[in-house]
């Protein structure tokens, strides 16, 4: 039997039902990720001293991730705007950068703990950094997550493309609004772990 | 992107998708000057609640242009935000209720 309503939006909420299960499952990543927040404000209202985060992590490196999520959100997007513009090749192009963003975010992200795990710094050593490991971490695995996604609408997936082009853009459509959630959720981590 | 969801397109809608474009170009440069602003405030080392208050400001306004915009938020179905709007409501429960049972929070000195 085939999955209804992929393509064709449904008459009572003028949505496919996989715009409304993605928006569903972003609003759960909100409370998971509130959770988390709400934890480090518990923890740092708590504590008699807390350290600035650029006296204990790599400022430089974490700017660097933020442009490099921000860009791949653009390419994100930009790839969705190739398949409604009919441009396959284009999209494949924007997909696989996105990819890579994905891909350079965690790279960078694997120095920066490193440089920690080899100074000492690890999630048992303060309240600082076992915030800080669990909510980049967590953060980290979506990224993991989405490229997962990403690299099989570059890939195998792709082929829907072929026989069903709107089920396919939209596909995409519902992989971009996690990824850009994904690339959200760093905007708020990287003023508050890194910069306050 | 409701508006788009029965994609790909010709004609007059793929002048509308190069619209879009534009903009996602101009929310992009948008975002890269908000976090040089970000990084550019931290180093003057404001006192705390004026340094948290600025950095969430800055963050508030570009994740509101990546909802907007790249999320495509600014013209979405109802039943969307009524979703967002339930989430938003518990998530200020969610952060307000346990911090309004702490007593010793920076704020409350």
């Amino acid at each position: 039997m085939d999955i209804p309503y992929t393509v064709e939006v449904r008459r009572d909420t003028g949505l496919t039902n996989g715009k409304i299960g993605i928006w569903l499952f972003l609003a759960s990543e909100v409370m998971l990720f509130g959770a988390l927040f709400a934890s480090y404000i518990l923890i740092r209202t708590g504590a008699p001293t807390w350290p600035r985060g650029d006296t204990m992590l790599n400022v430089p490196l974490a700017t660097v991730n933020t442009i490099v999520l921000i860009s791949s959100s653009v390419t994100m997007v930009m790839a969705w705007a190739s398949l409604m513009r009919n441009r396959f090749g284009t999209f494949r192009i924007y997909m696989g950068l996105t990819i890579l963003c994905g891909l350079g975010f965690l790279v960078i992200k694997y120095f920066e703990y490193s440089a920690h795990f080899h100074e000492g710094a690890i999630p048992s050593t303060n309240n600082f950094l076992a915030i800080y490991f669990t909510l980049t971490g967590l953060h980290g695995l979506h990224v993991l997550g989405g490229m997962a996604v990403n690299a099989y609408f570059w890939g195998p997936g792709a082929k829907l493309w072929k026989t069903n082009p709107t089920w396919f853009t939209n596909r995409v459509e519902h992989a971009g609004l996690f990824w850009h959630f994904v690339d959200l959720v760093w905007i708020f981590l990287f003023p508050t772990l890194y910069l306050l | 992107m409701s508006d788009h969801t029965a994609a790909p397109m010709a004609g007059d809608h793929a002048v509308d998708i190069d619209k879009h474009v534009r903009i996602y170009i101009s929310v992009f440069v948008a975002l890269m000057v908000l976090t040089i602003v970000t990084v550019t405030v931290s180093r003057f080392h404001l006192p705390v609640p004026i340094a948290v208050t600025v950095a969430l400001l800055v963050a508030i306004i570009k994740g509101s242009l990546v909802a907007c915009y790249f999320m495509h938020l600014i013209s979405e179905k109802k039943l969307i935000y009524a979703v967002l709007g339930l989430t938003a409501a518990f998530f200020v429960v969610l952060l307000v209720v346990p911090v309004i049972t702490v007593h010793d929070g920076f704020w409350i000195h």
